[in-house]
């Protein structure tokens, strides 16, 4: 019996929720007195497989090919498949990215394995997993329940706390792939994976959103919400009425269609605050707004908030953070 | 050839916060019912294609007997055909059993070499249902997909949206494709189309038709709301924009939160 963690791999190196994956899974791993696996896959896996040593597994799998070199499914799958036999897990986990979702959910599928897909929390009982997940577009909690041996889940982001590199690491074990090229169904014909300098919206712990009140003048608003965002080291977010309008890319939208945030900080910058951007932020620790209408239902939902011009206030908000964080 | 488009009815979204715990579990959920927004883009996929290919459509949904809405919705921006897949005999069906009954409902209409389906649903948020009808017809998964560059030949080759980027990907056909909302605008149903669509037949396929059976893997416990934390905002206020400013970064430092 052991807990598996599949360790994505990116251009900038791990997923970084996976080391929230390694604290919780050593949590389940010592509840189903079992072993707490890592599972790294690609063309080059030393250094992540080093890195999941250092944070605690009691073994690291590799499997090492050229064929792994970009993500397929079909690749992978085979590869998960390979891992969960040999490491006898019972728990499969990934964070909830969109290759972790697809990884999990089609390679549960195959092992005829029940998934509680972009988990929001995970316990055992009765020597199983149960997983709590956030429905209806986080308006219901439900626990999902699991009546297959083998259980999946994909893990949302900022879920738990990250474990801390600690150098106690287990052993390495390289497994085969089991495929040749020609075995592998889909071609990648052209990648525009880039690494990012842009901290990642659903990792943040800090996250700035910009929305419609910047349509004076869009350019400037959203060049100040960044600016807040640089000094505080934060995530730019958006509307989606900042999106259709044009004035930030989609991978910015935060909210029922865009993207669901959990981060410690979240500040709203001229957005009312509709029901649907609420459901992509509303699980934030303190939500900050700045709009200049006192009856925005933004400030109902709010922790702090200023009733101001964005223009005026954003530029003073950003001076008074430089002064205090140097 | 075919094309399939998987269509889930689900509540309006701005009612979702009215749903209660008690009607979510008895699965009568008391809201207006529409055609689950991310599968408009599939179904506007499905008719781009058609006029590019020469392919015909068909709208496949499971749902209670009396979830057509979602169908005739497909049906009125000029999807070809549709059909219903009733659950009744189904249980609490997971993704996996729902997955297993769309699969083969998806084999039902002979001909069909596209699968095209939404991101995700807005009640059952899984993103997962388009995994298990790949898995279950042994047929290639494209997820989140922004354009399908080409169709033929056997071969799909599609843009897909990743974290950090974007991809160009080739795989064989037949293939399950579900669809990021960069795909298409989708077009509102006609005049025309809607009285097409409510004059329509929609002719329904039940478990035993499709010789599937509950297969679910997991099952909903302990439905709940969210805690609603009930928080009382702090309106900072002040003689200038630069004391409020200074204030509100004191607060915020003061939460430990950066
Ligand atoms: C199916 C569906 C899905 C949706 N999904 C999403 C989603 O994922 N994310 C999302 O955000 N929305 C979503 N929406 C849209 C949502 O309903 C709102 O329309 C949208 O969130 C409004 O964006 P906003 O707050 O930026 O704009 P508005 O509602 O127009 O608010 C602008 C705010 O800026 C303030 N303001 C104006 N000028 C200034 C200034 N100079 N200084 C300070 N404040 C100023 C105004 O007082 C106002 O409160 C969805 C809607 C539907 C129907
Ligand atoms: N009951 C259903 N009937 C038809 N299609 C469905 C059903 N459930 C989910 N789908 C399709 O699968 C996609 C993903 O749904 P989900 O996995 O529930 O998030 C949806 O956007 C639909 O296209």
């Amino acid at each position: 019996m052991s807990v598996l963690v599949w360790i994505e791999q990116t251009p900038d190196g791990p997923v970084s929720s996976s080391w929230e994956l390694a604290g919780k899974g050593r949590e389940l791993a010592d509840a189903l007195d079992g072993k707490l696996v890592a599972l790294v896959m690609g063309a080059e896996t030393s250094a992540a497989a080093a890195a999941a040593q250092a944070h605690g597994f009691d073994t690291v799998y590799t499997i090492t090919d050229p064929a792994l070199a970009n993500y397929r499914l079909s690749a992978y799958a085979a590869g998960l498949k390979q891992a969960v036999t040999a490491g006898g897990a019972t728990v499969v986990l990934a964070a909830a990215t969109n290759f972790g979702r697809e990884l999990t959910a089609y390679g549960a599928c195959q092992l005829g394995a029940g998934l509680a897909a972009d988990a929001v929390d995970l316990r055992v009982e009765g020597g199983k997993l149960v997983a709590v997940r956030s429905v209806y577009s986080n308006n219901i909690l439900v626990d999902i329940v699991f009546e297959t041996p083998v259980q999946v889940a994909s893990v949302r982001p900022r879920s738990f706390p990250l474990l801390e590199a600690s150098a106690s690491g287990g052993e390495i074990t390289a497994l085969d792939l089991g495929l040749a090229e020609d075995d592998i169904p889909e071609k990648v014909l052209e990648s525009k994976v880039t690494a990012g300098s842009e901290v990642s919206l659903t990792d943040a712990s800090v996250v700035v959103s910009g929305g419609r009140g910047v349509a004076s003048d869009p350019e400037k608003g959203f060049a100040l919400v960044t600016e807040l965002a640089d000094v505080l080291d934060a995530a730019v977010g958006a509307s989606r009425a900042a999106v259709d309008a044009g004035y930030i890319p989609y991978k910015h939208q935060v909210g029922q269609t865009g993207k669901v945030v959990r981060p410690d900080l979240y500040i709203a910058v001229g957005i009312s605050g509709a029901i649907q951007h609420l459901a992509g932020m509303g699980g934030s620790k303190v939500i900050v707004a700045i709009n200049k209408d006192s009856e925005a239902p933004i400030f109902e939902k709010a922790n702090y908030g200023i009733v101001g011009d964005l223009y005026e206030v954003l530029p003073a908000l950003t001076v008074a953070f430089q002064e205090r964080l140097g | 050839m075919k094309i399939a488009v998987l269509i889930k009815q689900t509540p309006d979204t701005a009612e979702l916060p009215k749903v209660s715990a008690e009607e979510v579990k008895s699965g009568d959920v008391n809201a207006t019912m529409v055609i689950n927004p991310w599968d408009e883009y599939a179904a506007e996929e499905a008719l781009l294609l058609d006029d590019r290919f020469g392919a015909g459509s068909v709208a496949l949904s499971m749902g209670s007997e009396d979830a057509t809405d979602a169908l005739k919705h497909a049906l009125a921006m000029g999807i070809g055909e549709a059909v219903l897949i009733d659950s009744s005999a189904l249980g609490d069906a997971d993704m996996w059993t729902t997955a297993a009954a769309l699969a083969a409902a998806v084999k039902e209409q002979g001909d069909v070499e596209l699968v095209l389906t939404g991101k995700q649903s807005v009640d059952g948020n899984s993103g997962a249902l388009f995994a298990g009808v790949a898995c279950k017809l042994g047929w290639s998964l494209l997820t989140n997909v922004a354009k399908i560059v080409d169709m033929g030949d056997g071969f799909i080759t599609v843009e897909r949206m990743v974290d950090g980027g974007q991809e160009t990907v080739q795989a064989p056909l037949p293939a399950v494709v579900s669809v990021a909302k960069e795909i298409n605008d989708p077009r509102y149903p006609s005049f025309m189309g809607i009285r097409k669509a409510n004059r329509a037949n929609i002719p329904v396929l039940t478990a035993a038709d499709l010789g599937v059976s509950d297969v679910s893997a997991t099952e909903w416990a302990n439905i709940r709301k969210p805690e609603q934390v009930e928080t009382e905002v702090v309106i900072i206020e002040g003689d200038s924009v630069a004391e409020k400013a200074a204030k509100l970064a004191d607060a915020i430092m003061a939460e430990k939160v950066i």
